[in-house]
C-alpha cells in the first residue's frame, strides 16, 4: 500500500517492528478481543487519484445552482455579500488552518492576537463589553444565551419572538429540552414583535427575552421600548442580530441588550450550504464569567512582553466537567478569522458604506414591487429584506426564476402557515440595479 | 517566528485609509434617517480599523508567522490526531458549487450536495457497524450531546424514566461529563483498574436502573484498548442502559474493530480529527452521530434520505429531538472528510490506523527508557509517559513541555489525563515519516538528559520563541479582553 500521505516505507516499518520487538504490526491489535476485531476492509468505495477525485467531485458540485452563476435573492439569515477577495488568502495561510486550539500561546501568538482583535470588533460593532471567540452558529449561540440567562436567573421560562428565525427557534427548543426549559413565543403584529402581548406574557418567571433585529422579516424591532418590558422584571434582555447591519442601526448595546449573539456570516464567509458559519457571542462586564466558548485575554510575558493568552477557563468544560454551564469546546475559529479580515478590510468607513447600500438598494426593490402593482406587506422600516404577497406558490415561481438563472427567496409558508405564498426577498449591495429590475418584471409575470 | 512585537490591527489604523472595494451603486440614494425608525441610526462610528489592502496582508502574515501548524512542523498534541491536512480537500470544499450553495434552496437544486452528504453518511456508517448516521452537529462535544438527547429521548419514549444517570471513565475528555449536564442527565464516574482500563467490578457497581448511558473512549485516552468492551457491554445493557462511543480517538481502530461490532449504540465522530477536516486553530469541526436502529426515530431532523433516484430532507420525524443546528451541519467540514476517504478507500484507511499504531508504539518503545511508562504494554496510537522521574529532578511535565518548543516542535498533550502523574500524552499520527519521529524522540531524550545535567535550561525555556511564559494569572484576574485606546 503506497499513498501520498503516508510516508512509512517498508524498510521503516521492518526496523521500527524490530525497536518494538514484535514480528507484525497485527501483534500490536491482539489486545482487540477475536470476538469484536473487524477482518478485511471496509465496503466502501475504492480510492481515486488526485485528478479523477477532483473530476468526479467537480461533477457533483456542478449538479447544485451556485450563487456565482445565479443572481440570488434568498437570505433568511445567509447572505450574499462581498468577500474581500484577501480574506480567502489570509485563511488559506497554513500556519493558521493547520492549528489547533492554541493552547500553547508561546507558537499560537498568532491566532491568539487575531482572536483578540475579533473580540474587539464584535465589542464595537454590537455595542456590549466582552465577546468571546467564537459559537458554532447564530442559532446555537441563541440558545446558549437562553441557557445562559436560565442559569443566571435561576428561572425556567423564556420568550421567544415569532420573528426570531424559525430554524433558530427549532434549535432553542432541542436545547431547552435538555435543561428542562419552557419556551414560550411572542406573536408579531404588523411584522415585528407584539409589544402587547409581550406585557401580557412578561413576568418575574422569565429568564429571558429573545428578538431578532433585524428580525427574521426584515424588519427593525423597537428595542427601546422591548427592553423597559424586559428589564421591568428583571429578565435578562437577548437581541439576536446580523453584524453587517449594524453598520447602520444603533447597536442593540446601547438599548441595555444584556446579551447580543448573531453570525458573523455576512462578514467575509460563504454560504457554504449552511455552514461553517461564525457564531458570536457578546455581553455586558456582568456577565463576563459566565460566557460560554473560549476568550482570549492581554497579559504579558516574563520579560514584560505583550501577548495574549486563553483565559478565564475555570468557566469551561475541561476545567468544570459535570458543573459546566456549556459543553462547547472546538469552536469556529478559522472562520472568526475570515469574519475578522473582512470586518478589518471594510473598517470604520466600509462598514457603513456596505450596510447603507443594502439599506438602499432593498428599498429600492422594495418600491420597484410596489410599482409593479406586488403587494410588499408590513408597512414601515426594513434593513435588507422584506415581504411580498403573491398570489401563485412561491414553490413555483422559484423553479421558474430558476430557469433563468434567478435564486429566488424564502417560502415564508414553509414556517408560518398564515404566510402562505408570502416570499421574503433578500437584496444585498452585491445586487445591481438592472438584476433588481430584471426579478421585479420576472415575478410580476409570474405572479400576474 | 521572527521576534518583533506585532501591532494590534487597531494600532496601524489611519484615518482615511480604506482596504474595500464596494459593487457600485447604481440606486437612487436616499437621506439614511428616511430609511429607519427614529433613534435607529447608528450616531457612532464603531471602532474598526482603516488600513489599505497591504496593511491587512502584512498584518496577518505578520500573525500567521507567529502561529505553528501541522505544516509548521511536528504537532503530537495526544488525543487530537492532529495529521496532515490534504490540500486536495480545501480545493473541493472551495469549488462553486459546495462553498456558494444557499442551504434554503430548493431541494432539487442541490442534487448534488445532498448526493455528497447521503453517500458520506453511507460511508461512515459502514466505517462505525452503525445503521444509521446524522451530519448535523457542528463538532465533538456538540455531537456528544445529541448522542446523550437521542438516548434520554429513547428511555423516556419507553416511559424509563428513571435513567438519568451517564457513566463516564475517570480518564474521560472534560466534554463527556459536561455534555450530560447540558443534556439534563447527571454524571458518574467509573474508576480505572491499575491496568488502565475501566475497573469492571466498579461498573457493576455503578450500573443500575438509573443508569441511562456509559460514555467510552475506545481506545481510551491513556491509548489503550479497553480489552474487557464485550463484557462491559453486556453489563451496561443487562442494566438496561445505552453505549455511547466517544470517536475522539477512532483513528486507533479504523478497519480493526467497529464500535457498532463493539456493542456501542450510539457514536460519535470527530471528523477534524481522523477525516482530516483542518483544526482551524479551534474549529471549525464536524461531529456526526451514528446510531443502532432502535435509536433511528430520535435522530435530530431533517435526516437526509433517499427517494428513488432523488434525495430529499425527511422533516415528518415525530420522535426526533428535534434541531440541533440551523441548517444541516458543517457541510464545508464534511466535503473534506468525504474527499479525504474518498482519496484513501479502503486499503488506505486500514493503513492509516497501521501506521499510527506502529508509529506510537516506536516512539513509545524508544522513550520507555528515559521516562516512565506507566502502562507497559502495546499502545493504540497514542500513549502517556510520566515525568515524574524528571519530577523528583525539579523539572516538571510543563517545563518540558516548553523546552520542545526550543527545537521547534508542538509539545505533546500535558497533564491530562488526571489519572497519570505529570502525564504527557504523545500521539504521532500515521503521515509523519521515521525521521521525524526519531528527531523528536533524540529531543525527548535530549531533555531528559538536560533534567538531570542542568534542569535550569528546561525550567526557564522556552528560549527561542516570540514571547516566553505568560502570565496567566493576572490575564485571569484582571481581565482584557479587547483592544482599549490608550
Amino acid at each position: 500500500m503506497k499513498h501520498r500521505y503516508l510516508p512509512m516505507t517498508e524498510a521503516d516499518k521492518k526496523a521500527m517492528l524490530e525497536t518494538i520487538g514484535v514480528n507484525s504490526v497485527d501483534e500490536l491489535f491482539s489486545d482487540i478481543p477475536e470476538k469484536v476485531r473487524f477482518k478485511g476492509e471496509y465496503n466502501i468505495k475504492a480510492a481515486k487519484s488526485e485528478t479523477s477525485l477532483m473530476k468526479e467531485l467537480f461533477q457533483i458540485a456542478s449538479r447544485n445552482a451556485d450563487l456565482k452563476t445565479n443572481v440570488s435573492f434568498l437570505g433568511a439569515g445567509v447572505y450574499d455579500h462581498y468577500m474581500p477577495v484577501i480574506v480567502d488568502h489570509v485563511i488559506s495561510r497554513s500556519e493558521f488552518y493547520t492549528a489547533y486550539t492554541p493552547y500553547q500561546p508561546e507558537i499560537s501568538q498568532g491566532e491568539l492576537q487575531a482572536i483578540f482583535e475579533f473580540q474587539t470588533m464584535i465589542c464595537e460593532l454590537t455595542g456590549m463589553d466582552v465577546a468571546n471567540s467564537s459559537m458554532y452558529d447564530g442559532g446555537t449561540a441563541l440558545a446558549e444565551a437562553a441557557m445562559l440567562s436560565a442559569g443566571h436567573t435561576k428561572r425556567k421560562k423564556i420568550l421567544v419572538s415569532s420573528a426570531v428565525h424559525p430554524e433558530s427557534k427549532e434549535v432553542l427548543k432541542t436545547y431547552a429540552k435538555g435543561q428542562y426549559i419552557e419556551v414560550i413565543e411572542v406573536p408579531v403584529n404588523n411584522g415585528i414583535t407584539d409589544i402587547e402581548a409581550l406585557k401580557g406574557l412578561a413576568n418575574e418567571e422569565i429568564a429571558a427575552v429573545i428578538v431578532q433585529y433585524p428580525n427574521f422579516f426584515g424588519r427593525i424591532e423597537p428595542l427601546k421600548e422591548l427592553e423597559e418590558i424586559v428589564h421591568a422584571n428583571k429578565s435578562l434582555f437577548v437581541v439576536s442580530s446580523n453584524p453587517l447591519s449594524l453598520g447602520v442601526l444603533t447597536p442593540p448595546g446601547k438599548f441595555g441588550a444584556d446579551i447580543v449573539i448573531g453570525d458573523a456570516q455576512p462578514f467575509g464567509i460563504p454560504t457554504a450550504f449552511g455552514g461553517p458559519h461564525c457564531g458570536y457571542f457578546a455581553v455586558t462586564n456582568k456577565l463576563m464569567r459566565k460566557v460560554p466558548g473560549r476568550l482570549v485575554g492581554q497579559t504579558t510575558d516574563d520579560q514584560g512582553r505583550r501577548g495574549f493568552v486563553l483565559t478565564l477557563q475555570a468557566r469551561e468544560q475541561h476545567i468544570r466537567r459535570d458543573k459546566a454551564t456549556s459543553n462547547i469546546c472546538s469552536n469556529q475559529a478559522l472562520n472568526a478569522l475570515a469574519a475578522s479580515v473582512a470586518m478589518t478590510a471594510l473598517g470604520k468607513k466600509g462598514v457603513r458604506e456596505i450596510a447603507a447600500a443594502n439599506l438602499q438598494k432593498a428599498h429600492y426593490a422594495k418600491n420597484a414591487f410596489k410599482a409593479a402593482g406586488i403587494e410588499v406587506v408590513y408597512e414601515g422600516h426594513s434593513f435588507n429584506e422584506f415581504v411580498v404577497k403573491l398570489n401563485t406558490p412561491v414553490k413555483e415561481i422559484n423553479q421558474a426564476l430558476l430557469q433563468k438563472g434567478i435564486i429566488g427567496g424564502y417560502d415564508l409558508g414553509r414556517d408560518y402557515p398564515e404566510l402562505a405564498n408570502h416570499m421574503l426577498i433578500a437584496v444585498t449591495e452585491q445586487r445591481s440595479k438592472e438584476e433588481i429590475d430584471t426579478l421585479v418584471k420576472e415575478v410580476g409575470d409570474l405572479h400576474a | 517566528m521572527h521576534n518583533q512585537d506585532q501591532a494590534l490591527i487597531f494600532e496601524l489604523s489611519t484615518p482615511g485609509r480604506i482596504g474595500y472595494s464596494l459593487p457600485e451603486m447604481d440606486v437612487p440614494e436616499l437621506d439614511l434617517e428616511g430609511l429607519l425608525p427614529e433613534g435607529y441610526l447608528r450616531s457612532e462610528e464603531p471602532g474598526l480599523p482603516e488600513v489599505s489592502e497591504l496593511d491587512i496582508m502584512r498584518h496577518y502574515t505578520a500573525l500567521s508567522r507567529r502561529n505553528h501548524g501541522v505544516d509548521s512542523g511536528f504537532y503530537p498534541l495526544g488525543s487530537c490526531t492532529m495529521k496532515y491536512n490534504p490540500k486536495i480537500n480545501e480545493n473541493v470544499a472551495r469549488f462553486n458549487g459546495f462553498a456558494h450553495v444557499h442551504p434554503l434552496q430548493d431541494e432539487s437544486s442541490v442534487q448534488g450536495a445532498l448526493e455528497l452528504l447521503y453517500d458520506l453518511q453511507e460511508h461512515l456508517i459502514e466505517i462505525t457497524g452503525m445503521d444509521e448516521v446524522t451530519l448535523q452537529p457542528a463538532a465533538g462535544a456538540h455531537g456528544e450531546w445529541t448522542g446523550l438527547m437521542m438516548i434520554r429521548a429513547y428511555h423516556e419514549a419507553n416511559g424509563d424514566l428513571k435513567r438519568t444517570k451517564v457513566i463516564v471513565p475517570d480518564s474521560a475528555h472534560g466534554t463527556n461529563p459536561a455534555s450530560a449536564t447540558v443534556a439534563g442527565l447527571e454524571t458518574i464516574t467509573v474508576k480505572s483498574n491499575e491496568n488502565g482500563l475501566v475497573d469492571l467490578d466498579d461498573l457493576r457497581r455503578v450500573v443500575g436502573e438509573d443508569t441511562a448511558a456509559l460514555m467510552l473512549t475506545n481506545p481510551n485516552t491513556l491509548g489503550l484498548f479497553e480489552e474487557n468492551i464485550v463484557e462491559m457491554a453486556e453489563i451496561v445493557h443487562a442494566a438496561g442502559g445505552k453505549l455511547y462511543y466517544d470517536g475522539a480517538n477512532l483513528n486507533a481502530v479504523l478497519s480493526k474493530a467497529r464500535p457498532g461490532d463493539m456493542g456501542f449504540d450510539v457514536v460519535h465522530l470527530n471528523l477534524h480529527k481522523t477525516f482530516t477536516g483542518p483544526h482551524g486553530g479551534g474549529g471549525p469541526g464536524s461531529g456526526p452521530v451514528g446510531v443502532k436502529a432502535d435509536l433511528i426515530p430520535f435522530l435530530p431532523k431533517p435526516v437526509i434520505t433517499k427517494r428513488g433516484e432523488e434525495f430529499v430532507f425527511d422533516y415528518d420525524r415525530p420522535q426526533s429531538i428535534g434541531r440541533v443546528k440551523p441548517y444541516y451541519g458543517n457541510f464545508g467540514i464534511n466535503v473534506r472528510a468525504y474527499t479525504y476517504i474518498r482519496s484513501m478507500g479502503p486499503d488506505g484507511l486500514k493503513a492509516v490506523t497501521e501506521y499510527a499504531v506502529l508509529n506510537a508504539n516506536y516512539m513509545m518503545r524508544r522513550l520507555a527508557e528515559y521516562y516512565d511508562l506507566p502502562f507497559d504494554k502495546h499502545c493504540k496510537h497514542e500513549f502517556v509517559l510520566s515525568g515524574r522521574r524528571q519530577k523528583k529532578l525539579g523539572v516538571r511535565t510543563l517545563d518540558i513541555a516548553k523546552r520542545l518548543l526550543d527545537f521547534g516542535y508542538h509539545p505533546p498533550t500535558i497533564y491530562f489525563p488526571l489519572n497519570v502523574e505529570e502525564c504527557i500524552m504523545i500521539e504521532p499520527t500515521e503521515t509523519e515519516s521515521k525521521e521525524t519521529l526519531d528527531s523528536f524522540v533524540d529531543i525527548m531524550i535530549q531533555i531528559a538528559k538536560e533534567a538531570e545535567e542542568n534542569p535550569e535550561i528546561v525550567q526557564e525555556a522556552p528560549h527561542t520563541t516570540v514571547v516566553g511564559r505568560m502570565d496567566e494569572a493576572t490575564a485571569a484576574r484582571k481581565p482584557i479582553l479587547k483592544y482599549q485606546k490608550a
